[in-house]
């Protein structure tokens, strides 16, 4: 259960107390045992997988860094006969561009942009927190009727695809006179975000040994006192790793935002698709300063939490 | 699992079963009424947000509801399965779905396969050179997957892409100058299948590798003395204890597969034949607001297929958390 904290941490734990058992001593590679022919047949096997290695990081860091090499990269050169794989005539002109310039006439530039996804996102982890939170104790704690049920729904609910109703979801959010606001994009992303949030606080509350809680009882804690005096500062991991799933989540958002939003009250991502569309016939060094100023923040709250949030989405898989 | 504040404390004197019984009820109607306190905000978002609008499609889906009726307040008229027969006979949907499932199976199979060889390598790999593979990986699953198809999109771009400008120094010709890769549908995909398997990968190869983890060494050593193969090692050993993962990685990718609209919409918008290179979720963006009923049509098609697609993984995650 617990395994849904940092999967491969504490699995790699559980693998080593195994092999401590009474076979200990089996770990010393017998003359032509597979261990030993591994062994010995390791400097060009190393070599090989470390080429492997490097193969597989510098196809996965490629783009990124071709992202800020541009980024950085005057426009001349960025549209030079042999690109420059090294921002030699360093700029920040292309940040300069991003960050003033609006997307289209009539359209929001970056500084608003960003205003209005900060907006929706904060507002959004800390709804989505505090509703799931509550459920989440209710599911972890309680044995009540229809327990399995609700779980069986937010599992999926969590699967269902907000895309695939989105003109229905268009058509209420106009029925509501919510269109075009950031309040009727943040009750879209609320609903997106919640069912996967309970999900995983649900195991991070579970994860917690309810003897912990009982035993702060016996010492004469009231029930409630016992869960926000015991349980709950260790729940903080939890709900840090969930709160930057929201967080990512609503970030990142497209689909929703482009068909609710227009003009003015862009959010990022649209606004990055419209500044794309207006200047990268004239300007791909500021497209790409846009996308990174973009990604970075996404990009650190990610590096925070990541053993999180493969934990999270195979709790049901990965169990130690 | 693990026992709940509620359970009866074990006492050795004997109690009046009646009693007992009586109080059992009172606190279980109690813990009924701290469970819905608790989840009625859960219940009403899901509800208003979820069940509302399933409900409103499946409905708005037997009906010619069109912007007209919204605009003049009238109520649409009910065509049975008017709607399903022309988005099957008379549309692109037939095409766009089975577009959209064979991108889903390509692009599933590489995730996966490439994710379990990555997972392997590392395995193998010594600390520091795991370090640097798992930073590598890290980054091309943390960038927002508009910004990176915004690069990838420069990257193939027909005048100054580097992917042009490499083949033109490799055959050392000028064949690829203002060559686009979008505008044929076929290398749109392949550029697409790259963009999205750049990003998956990362989260396949971190499961898989973590539930390698979980496969004792001792096991294996002892399958090898026995005079087991390697094939015999990886199927009869390995396999079980991976077997739950390699389920919920499939179906989860399998979704998110099916699900794509960043990538494809951003790359149309760079050049692409959307009419030739639709998936689900742009197909049913692009028919615009309008035919409410159709598009419901189309949603709850969408949803069945999605359902279905995931219910080895609802299944698989109930059974092994025993709820």
């Amino acid at each position: 259960m617990s395994t849904q904290i940092t999967p491969a941490a504490q699995l790699s734990t559980v693998g080593v107390e195994e092999v401590a058992g009474p076979v200990g001593d089996a770990r010393t590679p017998r003359p032509g045992s597979l261990a030993a022919r591994r062994r010995r047949r390791s400097p060009a096997g190393r070599v090989l997988r470390n080429i492997a290695a490097l193969i597989v990081f510098a196809f996965s860091v490629f783009p990124v860094y071709w992202m800020l090499n541009m980024s950085f990269t005057s426009g001349q050169s960025i549209i030079s006969r042999t690109p420059s794989f090294l921002p030699l005539d360093f700029t920040l002109r292309n940040y300069e561009t991003a960050w003033t310039r609006p997307a289209a006439p009539g359209q929001t530039d970056f500084v608003h942009g960003l205003i209005s996804s900060g907006l929706v996102t904060v507002s959004v982890l800390v709804i989505t927190l505090l509703v799931a939170f509550l459920a989440s104790i209710a599911v972890a704690r309680i044995r009540f009727r229809g327990r399995r049920s609700f779980i069986v729904s937010v599992l999926i609910v969590q699967m269902i695809p907000g895309e695939a109703m989105m003109f229905t979801i268009y058509g209420m959010i106009d029925d509501w006179r919510l269109m075009n606001t950031l309040v009727g994009l943040g009750v879209v992303y609320v609903a997106a975000v919640v069912p996967f949030t309970i999900w995983t606080l649900r195991g991070f509350v579970a994860g917690v040994p309810v003897d912990l809680e009982e035993a702060a009882m016996i010492d004469g804690c009231t029930r409630s006192q016992a869960f926000w005096k015991v349980t709950f500062p260790l729940l903080a991991p939890g709900l840090v790793a969930t709160g930057v799933f929201a967080f990512i989540q609503s970030w990142n958002e497209f689909t929703m935002a482009l068909l609710l939003l227009r003009g003015q009250n862009l959010t990022l991502p649209p606004w990055l698709l419209s500044f794309q569309s207006a200047t990268e016939a004239t300007n791909w060094g500021a497209v790409m300063a846009a996308s990174t100023l973009i990604s970075v923040p996404v990009v650190v709250f990610f590096l925070i939490v990541q053993g999180r949030m493969s934990g999270g989405l195979v709790s049901g898989a990965v169990k130690g | 699992m693990s026992g709940t504040l509620t359970r009866p404390a074990p006492t050795r004197v004997p109690r009046d079963p009646l009693a007992t019984a009586t109080r059992d009820r009172a606190r279980r109607r109690k813990d009924g009424a701290a469970a819905l306190t608790l989840l009625g905000p859960s219940l009403v978002i899901l509800a208003v947000m979820v069940g509302y609008p399933a409900v409103l499609m499946i409905v708005q889906s037997f009906t010619d509801y069109s912007i007209r009726n919204k605009v003049q307040g009238t109520l649409p008229d009910v065509v049975g399965f008017e709607n399903y027969v022309e988005v099957f006979t008379a549309s692109d949907f037939p095409a766009v779905l089975v577009r959209s499932l064979g991108l889903m199976l390509v692009m599933t199979v590489l995730i996966v396969g490439l994710g379990a060889l990555v997972a392997v390598l590392m395995t193998r790999l010594t600390r520091g050179w795991r370090i640097l593979v798992s930073i590598g990986l890290l980054l091309a699953w943390a960038m927002p997957p508009l910004a990176a198809t915004t690069v990838w999109g420069w990257i193939f771009d027909a005048q100054y892409g580097l992917v042009n400008w490499a083949l033109n120094t490799v055959t050392g010709t000028q064949d690829f100058t203002n060559h686009s890769w979008l505008l044929d549908p076929w290398s749109f995909f392949v550029v697409l299948t790259i963009i999205v398997v750049w990003q998956g990968v990362p989260f396949a190869a971190f499961t898989l590798y973590a539930a390698l983890g979980q496969v004792p060494g001792e096991v294996l050593e002892a399958a090898s003395l026995d005079g087991a193969t390697g094939l015999q090692r990886f199927r009869l050993v390995v396999y079980p204890y991976l077997r739950n993962v390699v389920t919920v990685v499939v179906v989860l990718q399998v979704i998110w597969n099916l699900r794509i609209f960043t990538q494809v919409y951003a790359l149309q918008q760079r050049g692409g034949l959307a009419s030739e290179t639709n998936v689900l979720g742009t197909y049913i963006f692009r028919q615009g607001v309008g035919e409410f009923g159709v598009t419901s049509a189309i949603g709850v098609l969408t949803v069945i297929l999605l359902l279905a697609l995931s219910w080895g993984y609802v299944r698989t995650t109930l059974k092994e958390e025993e709820l």
